[in-house]
């Protein structure tokens, strides 16, 4: 287990969790909390969907990272621009730049050299750590399904790749992806079924199949508790048609079901029904995901925020809460 | 969707992750059992263990085993009027197959079982997941097993990679990149061409890790032929009359963003859009003009509603005024909170009504499907 570290000190963080669970919102928003606190940030997006240009409403992030808030980069990874870095840093090689079909040359050798891609990704990462360019480099990782591989890799290369370049630079990748204050994983979930199963699914093959180390888990989307116990009755009771009636005509106001009648106010007691239930089903979930995960786990949640966009403001707003749960 | 699950023989559900593919694909084999008669598979690429329960299975692999009719009974379809298989599929295992089926000798075929190379690639290779699910629908499908099969795609980082999945592999296998990496393998000789190729490759990943490959290639190449005819065939299944895609997003914006996507690679590459389903659709109601009205008026003066509500003849066991007040204010401010997502909502359906008809919409569901019967109930949404 590892010592608890605030999570923004840590200098490399992976943020993964199945699709669809408000991954690269919460990556934005770590990267701006960081960004927000003085900390020199680098946000990577790993898959090219331009979400993170969407959340911070800018033009669409490249592989050359480009400052879109202050103290905040963005860049996109792109692997064939990382081997070509890599390879202008590492190699002499003036020839390079001559050889036309090297995009096709090392397509093909990625394609047929598992872990290829996946190293130039994670090794151009662990570059900026180690180069020291950012105080925290935040990765929007690929989904659950994808991120064993990818953090993986070095040691895949190591075991299959005895000698050469790419060997030669597994070593120091291993050491920063393997060093618990440096480096995490957080993974986010919302309450939901497949979410959780997922996440634990993943906490526990992260652990037997890589040395990174689980920094936190998100919840995404938790809902408000809208009743206690005691009003969740009288909620009851106006569901009673004589005193939904009542409430109808105290309302005054005539519904969308035609009158002022008591279909004027079903459909709000309708939709506090739904909120209540979802509420019910989710704790359900969050209660299995606590069970599940290690001992000591760091937790975090979102709230649900109801938002209008996902752009600026809403990467804003996940910020807050994130802020708020961390302490400060 | 009744008369298009009548008409074809395979149908794909795709869609960015997360929007329920594998729940949609298994409710409309469960209707089309129940309905349409004939034998129904659905193949799963990754089922929640409840969804597996559901099904009435302990847990199902590469092998289709039959939701036993009980199950049926039991959701109230007393006759259902054909028959429910369900399959999951075991990426290793599968490839495992492929191989065994195409090596030309059991030496090869253990060689490349045994091969480092071999298990990296199946496990770890994005494509090779891609492709496998498309390679196990082609076989099943021309096994003549089946009337109708419904298949769940694999979660892949891009919605359309599996589309050509089979038309990379079949490239892959005859790359003139790869019979140049297999050179040195066989004769040592390096040829003018290649040379750039290897100081570069060399310096890279080393010599040795270049043999492993070639090797593995070597080997791999005695199946080419097989393999590469397999790849088409299956590519040829895809655009086949009896197959269709259904594309199942929800109203979020990223899923929207895929679905408009998918539409156009499949209408690029003249595939059959079958449908487009929206899941997780909260009610119209929320974004009714007439219901903010009673809302804002809950929220605003909740104090004056409780008085009178509290007063009313009969009203007096409801509870204290104070706290029918705070319910009141909280019933108010949750419908404006769920209103602002259904209006977001509206705007993305009509971005994608743009790009597609929209066939189908399945509700916001407040609980979780754990059996045959409530994945009727999805299905019922479906069929209308």
């Amino acid at each position: 287990m590892a010592s608890p570290v605030d999570l923004l000190d840590r200098r490399l963080l992976f943020v993964t969790g199945k699709g669809g669970v408000g991954k690269t919102s919460i990556a934005a928003a770590l990267g701006s909390l960081a960004a927000s606190q003085g900390r020199r940030t680098l946000l990577c997006e790993v898959d090219t969907k331009g979400d993170i240009a969407g959340a911070f409403e800018t033009a669409p992030t490249e592989f050359r990272e480009r400052e879109v808030a202050h103290g905040l980069w963005a860049m996109t990874m792109d692997t064939e621009a990382s081997l070509k870095e890599y390879l202008g840093l590492q190699l002499k090689l003036p020839l390079l730049a001559r050889l036309g079909p090297l995009a096709r040359t090392f397509d093909f050798v990625a394609n047929a050299a598992p872990g290829v891609k996946e190293i130039l990704t994670v090794g151009k990462l662990c570059y900026e750590v180690r180069e020291r360019h950012y105080d925290l480099v935040v990765a929007d990782a690929p989904a659950s399904g994808h991120i064993v591989g990818q953090l993986a890799a070095p040691e895949a290369i190591n075991d299959l790749v005895k000698v050469g370049l790419v060997r030669d630079q597994t070593g120091w990748m291993l050491d920063i992806l393997g060093e618990a204050p440096t480096t995490g994983v957080v993974v986010v979930a919302t309450p939901e079924e497949m979410p959780v199963n997922e996440t634990l699914e993943l906490t526990v093959r992260l652990q037997a199949e890589t040395v990174v180390d689980l920094a936190a888990v998100v919840v995404n989307r938790v809902l408000p508790e809208l009743f206690t116990r005691g009003e969740e009755k009288i909620f009851r009771e106006l569901r009673r048609p004589d005193r939904t009636d009542a409430l109808a005509a105290a309302v005054g106001v005539p519904g969308p079901r035609g009158g002022p009648g008591r279909a004027s106010v079903e459909p709000l007691l309708d939709g506090a029904e739904l909120a209540v239930k979802l509420r019910r089903t989710r704790a359900e979930h969050l209660g299995a995901l606590r069970e599940g995960l290690p001992p000591g786990t760091q937790l975090l949640y979102v709230p649900e925020l109801f938002q209008r966009s996902h752009g600026v403001r809403a990467t804003r707003q996940i910020a807050e809460a994130l802020g708020a749960e961390l302490g400060y | 969707m009744e008369p298009l699950l009548a008409a074809k023989e395979i149908v794909i559900c795709c869609g960015s992750g997360g929007v329920g593919k594998t729940t949609t694909a298994a409710a409309l084999a469960a209707m089309a059992a129940a309905n349409l008669g004939g034998k129904v598979l659905v193949i799963t690429v990754d089922p929640a263990r409840r969804l597996a329960n559901a099904l009435g299975l302990e847990r199902f692999g590469n092998v289709e085993t039959q939701i036993r009719p009980e199950h049926f009974a039991a959701a109230g379809v007393a006759e259902p009027r054909g028959e429910l298989w369900a399959a999951m599929l075991d990426t290793k295992q599968s490839w495992d197959e492929l191989v065994r089926a195409h090596a030309p000798d059991a030496a090869t075929r253990d060689a490349i079982l045994a091969n480092p190379l071999y298990a990296n690639i199946t496990s770890r290779f994005v494509q090779s997941h891609d492709y496998i699910a498309m390679e196990r629908l082609y076989e099943i499908h021309a096994s003549g097993r089946y009337d109708l099969i419904l298949v769940d795609t694999p979660p892949t980082r891009n919605a359309i990679d599996f589309l050509e999945a089979p038309e990379r592999m079949a490239d892959f296998f005859s790359s003139r990149l790869l019979r140049w990496l297999t050179v040195p393998a066989r004769s040592r000789v390096f040829t003018m061409a290649s040379k750039p190729f290897y100081t570069v490759a060399d310096r890279i990943l080393g010599t040795q890790f270049l043999q492993d490959i070639a090797e593995f290639f070597l080997l791999f190449q005695t199946m080419y032929d097989g393999f590469v005819e397999r790849a088409r065939a299956v590519t040829r299944t895809l655009s086949d009359k009896r197959t269709t895609f259904v594309v199942v997003s929800t109203l979020e914006p990223s899923p929207v963003r895929e679905t408009e996507f998918f539409v156009d690679a499949l209408s690029d590459r003249k595939l059959h859009l079958g449908a487009v389903v929206l899941n997780k659709v909260l009610p119209d109601w929320f974004r009714d003009h007439d219901a903010t009205a009673v809302a804002q008026r809950m929220s605003t003066d909740p104090a004056g509603l409780a008085k009178a509500v509290t007063e009313a003849a009969g009203n007096a066991g409801i509870g204290a005024p104070d706290q029918v007040a705070r319910v009141l204010a909280e019933v108010g401010e949750s419908f404006l909170n769920f209103q602002v997502v259904a209006t977001r909502e509206g705007e993305q359906r009509a971005e994608l009504a743009a790009v597609a008809d929209v066939v189908a919409t399945i509700p916001y569901a407040d609980h979780d499907i754990t059996d045959l019967a409530g994945l009727l109930e999805l299905g019922s949404w479906l069929w209308r």
